[in-house]
């Protein structure tokens, strides 16, 4: 092909990007309707105008950007095929199968939004609430679907390979419960929560420092910052689960993630530093035997953590990538805690004195929470993915070999991210510009969102 | 066990070509319609009949995506690779069709909603000739089986692909304006009836045209294809052919009821003609069906997803189409 370019790099970088842009809306497809539906509760249940204005409100927010997220997610489709075929050729028999299921939440969820957004005018409220659980069930359904399949690719089986290195027998059941899948899953599913929360109680947050702080802007910050301050402590303990999993079943990640150069016990925690390309680490503050103490306390710091050297250098990440790995699991681990921490302040608020925190600095955090729970959920992402290097699908399948051999990937990676940066920007400014017109008491119609009704037909009359 | 998922998939491919096609011809329709002012009718009409189930139609292409490579992995490979280009460009039309979809609704100023529209109605006519190509190029031999890359050019820009992308959105073209014959009849709007009517005349005819021309291309270029739609295919030929001349008597007489399910007929069975002709080719002439397919716990599982999804996705769809039709409650029950 004219101008062609080693793919390998190319179609890394354009499937990282579009993954990076996808998972951002993943947290509001997913948490999004649950927030709807305790608003929606009390707008029954209590009479409450505030509520239910709340719940209209983001049923158009969420119609908005699911529509994106389904855009997103149909490119993912294709890259799959398109940067991956060996990948997809040779495993796709055991990979496919979670996302056939995946498949039918995502239809499953893309109706009832629509069904939800019809059901304003249309169905008495009770009933229509209720089209609101098969949302959430839904959101979370193909959630662990998904991430079922990443599960696989970081500890694949269910699957037997004949000689010649073809799929001959699948155990569909084992594809999709692998022994890495239950912990993932909840991880991402309370990620979802956690981001979604944050992210819609900031808007909020920043509505009440600019002064808007009346009763609907405090509803629509307490709901969703709650749902998030829930998830916030329970996704240390899961995430605290997880990464004793990696310890004991993905020691090359783990090894990476804890900066471990070679293997011994009373391993330090080190926070920040640097691997170099010699194998020693520098800079960085070393909390002496921690990390051994974390990976299994019952052994305390006599506990042997795996250093890169137990594994041959081709079947372990390089040092740059070990580098990336390290610090975006810091940086997820630090802004986690962070997060967590405002989470008690809120709950201490609440427990002492029946109201949320009332100062400016909370107002402030909370109002960067949106964004600092996006970078936690990014950070978590580059972990489990970077670390997996160089395999696609764990001692099978190396990512290099898994690439298409197309020569012009390169041309359309620029090409989906300038329309992933066109697509981002207008989504933002659509939102904006749907909360500007409700700020001026007008308000939308149900038919002026995607999966809307169809708006009344107005005749033009001929010229 | 592997003739059961082949015919979930063509069902898959099917209900794409249907639901999208009628969406890809809408958009047609748009871009062809004229300037601003000569336009403005047959735009609001077009506007109008954009389905609220639209979404099914990534479902669909999502669906037969996830069937190829899951129980044909090998040949979705194949694909994968040599058609890298059309595929590549389909999927850009798709992102860009369909976030125009989100954000036409909903953006308010008249020169974004025009240049929404504008990038809805181009890409709605890359799309479908694209897909076309790509069957073209899948039903003309072009892709080589065992995973491996064919031409990255010729593979798709061969006279079955120009066949295949041309039929395709003129078939797409033809179903639209049946359905928007129907809109504007229940709109009550005669002058555009009138319009979208004389439409679907000269589109049934260019369709109908461009796939009788087809079957000597297909002769020359497509052998092992042109063998089957003239043997096991030829029933359905038949019944495609026929579809075709009655919706046009149909349309022609005024009496468009009937016209619109006898077009859809028309187009399903064309599709179906290809699959049937194919058969037992995956991959024409060099990968089977049977051979080509995954073991069989794997196939199982895709059939009772299908299953799964016949029972949950259909009572909810039809809940949907109810919602639909039902006109606003009255009284303050919500807003």
């Amino acid at each position: 092909m004219l101008l062609a370019v080693d793919p390998v790099p190319w179609a890394r970088s354009q499937m990282a990007f579009t993954l990076a842009a996808h998972i951002i809306l993943v947290p509001l497809g997913v948490a999004w309707a649950f927030m709807a539906l305790i608003a929606n509760w009390r707008a029954i249940k209590r009479d409450d105008a505030d509520a239910l204005l709340l719940a209209q409100r983001w049923s158009k927010y969420m119609a908005v950007t699911f529509a994106v997220g389904a855009v997103t997610g149909t490119v993912l489709t294709f890259e799959f095929g398109l940067l991956w075929p060996t990948f997809m050729g040779r495993f796709g028999a055991a990979f496919g199968i979670p996302f056939a299921i995946e498949g039918l939440f995502f239809f499953a969820e893309a109706i009832f939004i629509a069904i939800y957004i019809y059901g304003w005018k249309r169905m008495q409220p009770w009933p229509h609430f209720w089209t609101l659980v098969p949302i959430i069930i839904s959101g979370i359904g193909g959630t662990v679907s998904v991430v079922a399949a990443n599960a696989w690719m970081n500890d694949p089986g269910g699957f037997t390979l004949n000689s010649s290195g073809q799929v001959t027998n699948v155990k569909p059941l084992n594809v999709i419960f692998t022994s890495a899948m239950p912990y993932q899953a909840l991880h991402m599913v309370l990620a979802a929560y956690l981001v979604g929360g944050f992210l819609i109680a900031s808007v909020y947050a920043a509505g009440m420092l600019r002064g808007r702080r009346d009763r609907y802007h405090r509803l629509g910050f307490i709901i969703p910052f709650t749902v998030a301050a829930i998830a916030a402590p329970l996704q240390m303990i899961v995430g605290d689960q997880l990464a004793r999993y990696v310890y004991n079943n993905e020691p090359a990640k783990f090894a990476a993630i804890e900066l471990v150069p070679t293997t011994g016990s009373d391993v330090p925690e080190t926070l920040l530093g640097h691997l170099n390309s010699n194998g020693t680490v520098t800079g960085g503050i070393k909390i002496p035997g921690l990390a051994s103490w974390l990976s299994d306390p019952s052994t305390g710091e006599s506990t042997v953590v795996q250093g890169r050297n137990a594994f041959p250098t081709s079947s372990e990440p390089t040092v740059r990538e070990v580098n990336v790995v390290h610090l975006a699991w810091d940086v997820m681990v630090g802004l986690g805690t962070v997060l967590t921490l405002l989470s008690a302040w809120f709950g201490a608020s609440w427990l002492f004195r029946r109201r949320m925190p009332q100062s400016k600095l909370f107002l402030w955090l909370a109002a960067a929470s949106g964004i600092a729970s996006i970078v936690a959920l990014e950070a978590g992402w580059v972990v489990t993915e970077v670390g997996r290097q160089p395999w696609i699908v764990v001692n099978y399948l190396k990512v290099e070999n898994a690439a298409t051999t197309n020569g012009g990937v390169w041309i359309t990676f620029c090409a989906i991210s300038a329309i992933y940066l066109a697509v981002g920007t207008t989504l933002l400014l659509v939102m904006r510009h749907m909360s500007k017109r409700w700020r001026g008491a007008a308000e939308l119609d149900e038919s002026e969102v995607p999966y809307g009704p169809r708006p009344e037909h107005e005749k033009v009359l001929a010229p | 066990m592997s003739t059961a998922v082949a015919v979930v998939l063509f069902f898959g491919v099917t209900a794409y070509a249907l639901f999208a096609g009628a969406d890809f011809g809408a958009g047609f329709w748009d871009l062809i319609a004229g300037g601003a002012e000569t336009g403005a009718r047959p735009r609001a009409l077009v506007d109008h009949s954009i389905g609220p189930v639209w979404e099914a139609n990534h479902v669909w292409l999502i669906f037969t995506l996830v069937v190829l490579w899951t129980g044909f992995s090998s040949a979705f490979q194949s694909i994968m690779l040599t058609l890298f280009v059309p595929l590549t460009l389909a999927a850009l039309g798709i992102v860009l069709r369909g976030s125009s979809f989100a954000f036409r609704k909903s953006v308010f100023t008249t020169r974004a909603r025009r240049f929404a529209g504008a990038l809805f109605a181009t890409s709605s006519i890359l799309v479908p000739f694209c897909m076309g190509a790509v069957a073209g190029a899948i039903a003309s031999g072009r892709v080589p089986a065992g995973g491996e890359a064919g031409d990255w050019w010729s593979s798709w820009t061969g006279p079955t692909s120009v066949l295949g992308g041309v039929l395709a959105v003129a078939a797409c073209a033809y179903l639209a304006s049946t359905y928007l014959v129907a809109d504007a009849i229940r709109l009550d709007e005669p002058d555009m009836v009138d319009y979208f009517r004389s439409r679907a005349l000269v589109a049934a005819v260019g369709a109908g045209a461009i796939a009788f021309a087809g079957i000597f291309i297909l002769r020359s270029d497509a052998r092992y294809l042109y063998d089957g739609l003239a043997s096991r295919a030829l029933p359905v030929v038949i019944f495609s052919a026929l579809c075709g001349l009655a919706s046009l008597w149909l349309t022609f007489t005024r009496r468009h009821r009937l016209a619109r399910p006898l077009a859809i007929g028309a187009v399903a069975a064309v599709v179906v003609a290809w699959g049937v002709a194919q058969w037992p080719y995956l991959l024409p002439q060099t990968l089977k069906v049977s051979h080509g397919a995954a073991p069989d716990p794997t196939l199982w599982s895709i059939l009772i997803v299908f299953a799964a999804a016949a029972v949950l996705i259909l009572p909810s769809l039809a809940l949907l189409y109810y919602l639909d039709q039902r006109s606003a409650l009255t009284g303050d029950t919500a807003e």
